[in-house]
C-alpha cells in the first residue's frame, strides 16, 4: 500500500469509527424503548399537522425538549413537569427536537396550552392573543368568508376585534390549521410509570 | 517524502525574482473552465442565500410582512438561506479552489474537465430543486438536511464525479512530495461523500435520529467546509508572503488530530437534551481535545506570517486569508469551551450559537475563499481584477458586516441565556430584550451583502474579461519596491518575461 493510499484511508477509517459510535450505537441503545405513558402513534390527522409543523419550520425558534432537573429553569418556567425522555420520541420520523428557543419549547405545549379557540387564534395571528409575539403569522392556514357562507362543520376562530376581519367576514380554520392542532395537543409529557423513574 | 528542502517544495519559491515556470501555467490553464464555473455558480448561489438570510433577519423586525405568502415564512425561508449557503456558496466554492489548489500542487494538468462539467450541471440542478423544494413546503425539517432526498440524487452523484476526477488527477501526478494541502483536500473529498451518503441512509428515527443529525452537521463543517479552507490557508500565506511554511512537523500534527477528534464532537449540540448521556460526553470530551489541533495550526500559520504582517496592507489575497486563519482559531477554541456543560445550559437555544456558527462558515471558510478566489481568477482567466478601491469596499463591508454580527448576536445571545435560566423573566420580555440585537443583525447582513454584490460585480468582470485589460496585478495600495520578492506572489497573472526554470 503506498502512503498516499494509507493517508485517505486512515482519515477515511477515522469518520467511520465516530459514525458507528454516534450514530449506530445510539440507534442499537434505543432500538427496543418502550414509548412513555401517552406516546402513541399518530391518527391520520395528528400526522398531517405534523406535516404542517415541519413545513413551516416551526422548529427554527421552537425546541421539543425540556430540560431535566438541575439543568435550566424549563420545569420552573412552567414547561413541562419532567425533562423529555427518549421514550417520548419512538413515533418522530423526521425528529424535531429544534436547537433555538426564539420562542418557547413546546414538547409539553398540550397540557400548557389546550384551548383551541387560543391556539387558532394564535397561528392566524399571534400578536392578537400575545402582544410582542416576533412569531409569524400564518393566514395562509384560514379562510376569511362572510358569516353566511360558514358550513355548520366548518370552525370559526374568535379573532379579539384588532385584528378580526372587517365587516361581516369571520375567520375559519382550514383542514391543515385544525390538523397542526390536533398534532400540538399531542405534545404532552405524561407523568412516568414507577419503573420508568429511574 | 522526507523532503530537507523545504524551499524546494512546490508551496514557495524563495528564489527571489524567479518567474512562474511554465508548468504553472499549463497547470492553471487546465482547470479554467470547471473552476471558473464552480466559482460563478457558488458566487450566485451566495447572492441568492444572501437575499433569503435578509428576508428571514428582516422578519424579527417585521413580524406581519410577506404573510400571505407561505413560500416566504420564516421557517422556510431560514433553511433555504442555510441550505444555499452551505451546499451552494461555500461547498462549490471549496470545490472549484480545491480543483485549482488540486491540480497546482500535483503540478499535473487537471484530469476528468468532462466529469466536473457533468458535476457542476448535476449540482446546479440539484441545488435548484432543493432551494425551492424548501420554499415550495417539501423541507425535511432536519437541520442542514432540509433540501428534499431527489435534490441529493443530483447532489451525491456531482460530489462522486469530482472524487472521480480528483482520482485521476492524483494518478498522474507529477509531485513527488505531498503538501499538507492535499492532505487535507484529499480527505475532504472522501469525508464529504461518505458524510452525506451515511446521513441519507432511511435508518434512524426518534433520538438516535437527533444524534446522527448532529454527527452530520458538525461533520459538514468540520470534514467538508474546514479542510479546504485550511487546505487554503496552507497554500495562500506562504506563498503570497514568499517562504515556507514554518513548520511541516506541525502540519501533520494538525491534520492528523484534526482528522482523529473533530468527527467525534457534534453532539454537543445535544447536551442537555434526551440523548443518552455517554453519547454527549464522548462528544465534549472530544471537542475539548479540538484545542490540539486548532493550536498547532494557528502556531503555525502565525509563525509562518511572523515579521511579515506589512504585507497585508498590499495584498487582497493575504489579508482575506488572514482574517479568515484567524477566525479559524477564534471559533475553533470558542466551540471547545462552548461544548463544556454548564456554557452550553446558558448558551444552547440563544441567538449565541447563530453567531457562532457564522464566525466559522463565514469570518473563516467565507473569508478565506473570498481570498483564495482573488489569487485564482487571474491565473485561470489570464486577466487582472482592476480595481483595489471594488476590493477594499468588499473587504470592508464583510469584515466589519460580520464582526457586528457576530458582536451583536453573541452579546445579545449570552443577555438571552441568562434570562431563560430565570423563570422570573416573563418570556416576551425577553423577546422585547433581543430585538435590538437582531437589527444590528439586519442592518449587518445588509452589509455583508452589499459586499457580496460588489465580489459579484468584480468575479463578472474577470470572467468576461470585460473592459480594457486592467494594468498589473491589483494590490490596495501601490507596493514599494521588493516587498513581494517573488514573481507570480499575489495578483500577478502576466507571462513571464524571463526564461523559465523548473
Amino acid at each position: 500500500m503506498t502512503r498516499t493510499a494509507l493517508i485517505f484511508l486512515g482519515a477515511f477509517a477515522a469518520v467511520a469509527m465516530s459514525f458507528t459510535a454516534l450514530s449506530l450505537l445510539p440507534s442499537l441503545q434505543l432500538s427496543t424503548i418502550e414509548p412513555t405513558p401517552g406516546t402513541n402513534e399518530y391518527t391520520y390527522d395528528e400526522q398531517l399537522g405534523r406535516q404542517v409543523y415541519i413545513r413551516e419550520g416551526c422548529m427554527y425558534c421552537h425546541s421539543q425538549q425540556v430540560r431535566p432537573d438541575g439543568f435550566g429553569a424549563d420545569q420552573a418556567r412552567g414547561w413541562g413537569d419532567r425533562g423529555s425522555r427518549p421514550g417520548d420520541y419512538v413515533y418522530d420520523d423526521p425528529h424535531q427536537l429544534g436547537t433555538m428557543r426564539t420562542g418557547p419549547d413546546l414538547h409539553d405545549i398540550g397540557n400548557r396550552q389546550p384551548s383551541r379557540d387560543w391556539q387558532l387564534a394564535h397561528l392566524y395571528q399571534p400578536r392578537s392573543v400575545s402582544p410582542g409575539s416576533v412569531m409569524p403569522a400564518y393566514p395562509y392556514l384560514f379562510e376569511v368568508k362572510r358569516k353566511a357562507n360558514v358550513r355548520p362543520s366548518e370552525v370559526t376562530v374568535p379573532i379579539s376585534s384588532k385584528y378580526a376581519p372587517p365587516g361581516d367576514s369571520v375567520v375559519v380554520a382550514t383542514q391543515e390549521a385544525l390538523a397542526l392542532y390536533d398534532y400540538l395537543m399531542t405534545l404532552k409529557l405524561e407523568p412516568l410509570d414507577s419503573d420508568q423513574n429511574g | 517524502m522526507s523532503d530537507p528542502t523545504p524551499s524546494s517544495l512546490s508551496v514557495s519559491t524563495t528564489d527571489p525574482g524567479s518567474a512562474p515556470p511554465a508548468w504553472r501555467r499549463v497547470v492553471d490553464r487546465s482547470t479554467r473552465g470547471p473552476v471558473a464555473a464552480f466559482i460563478a455558480s457558488a458566487t450566485a448561489w451566495l447572492l441568492i442565500g444572501s437575499l433569503l438570510a435578509l428576508i428571514a433577519s428582516f422578519k424579527f423586525q417585521f413580524p406581519d410582512w410577506w404573510t400571505e405568502q407561505a413560500w416566504l415564512t420564516f421557517g422556510r425561508v431560514r433553511p433555504a438561506h442555510l441550505n444555499t449557503m452551505i451546499y451552494g456558496w461555500i461547498s462549490m466554492a471549496g470545490v472549484g479552489i480545491g480543483t485549482w489548489l488540486w491540480a497546482r500542487l500535483l503540478k499535473t494538468p487537471l484530469r476528468g474537465q468532462g466529469l466536473l462539467w457533468t458535476s457542476i450541471g448535476l449540482w446546479n440542478v440539484g441545488m435548484v430543486v432543493g432551494t425551492i423544494g424548501i420554499l415550495a413546503g417539501y423541507s425535511r425539517a432536519i437541520e442542514w438536511l432540509e433540501m428534499p432526498y431527489v435534490a441529493f440524487a443530483f447532489i451525491v452523484p456531482a460530489l462522486l464525479l469530482v472524487v472521480a476526477s480528483f482520482l485521476l488527477t492524483l494518478r498522474e501526478r507529477n509531485a513527488q512530495h505531498l503538501y499538507i494541502s492535499v492532505w487535507y483536500l484529499g480527505a475532504a473529498i472522501l469525508w464529504g461523500p461518505f458524510l452525506i451518503i451515511a446521513i441519507l441512509l432511511p435508518i434512524f428515527s426518534g433520538v438516535p435520529q437527533g444524534t446522527a443529525n448532529w454527527w452530520y452537521a458538525h461533520n459538514i463543517l468540520g470534514l467538508w467546509i474546514t479542510p479546504p479552507g485550511l487546505a487554503a490557508a496552507y497554500y495562500f500565506i506562504p506563498k503570497v508572503i514568499g517562504r515556507p511554511v514554518y513548520s511541516y512537523h506541525l502540519s501533520y500534527l494538525g491534520f492528523w488530530t484534526l482528522a482523529l477528534f473533530y468527527n467525534w464532537a457534534g453532539v454537543h449540540h445535544l447536551v442537555g437534551g434526551p440523548a443518552p448521556q455517554w453519547v454527549v460526553t464522548v462528544s465534549i470530551a472530544f471537542s475539548a481535545m479540538m484545542m490540539v489541533p486548532v493550536i498547532v495550526v494557528a502556531v503555525n500559520h502565525h509563525m509562518t506570517v511572523v515579521g511579515h504582517f506589512e504585507k497585508l496592507k498590499y495584498s487582497p489575497t493575504l489579508r482575506f486569508v488572514v482574517f479568515g486563519a484567524m477566525s479559524y482559531t477564534a471559533v475553533s477554541l470558542q466551540g471547545s469551551l462552548q461544548s463544556f456543560r454548564y456554557w452550553q445550559e446558558v448558551t444552547h437555544f440563544t441567538h449565541y450559537t447563530i453567531a457562532h456558527s457564522h464566525l466559522g462558515v463565514y469570518a473563516f471558510a467565507t473569508m478565506i475563499a473570498f481570498g483564495s478566489i482573488y489569487y485564482i481568477m487571474p491565473r485561470v482567466m489570464d486577466w487582472e481584477w482592476g480595481s483595489p478601491r471594488l476590493i477594499s469596499l468588499h473587504f470592508w463591508t464583510t469584515g466589519l458586516g460580520v464582526g457586528a454580527y457576530f458582536t451583536a448576536l453573541t452579546i445579545g445571545g449570552v443577555i438571552q441565556g441568562f434570562q431563560l435560566l430565570d423563570p422570573d423573566v416573563a418570556f416576551l420580555k425577553i423577546v422585547e430584550d433581543t430585538q435590538p440585537w437582531l437589527i444590528v443583525r439586519s442592518v449587518s447582513g445588509t452589509l455583508m451583502t452589499v459586499g457580496h454584490i460588489v465580489f459579484a460585480y468584480l468575479l463578472a468582470r474577470i470572467i468576461l474579461k470585460s473592459g480594457a485589460r486592467p494594468d498589473g496585478p491589483t494590490y490596495f495600495h501601490p507596493v514599494p519596491e521588493g516587498t513581494f520578492q517573488v514573481a507570480g506572489g499575489d495578483g500577478t497573472s502576466r507571462a513571464p518575461a524571463t526564461p523559465e526554470t523548473d
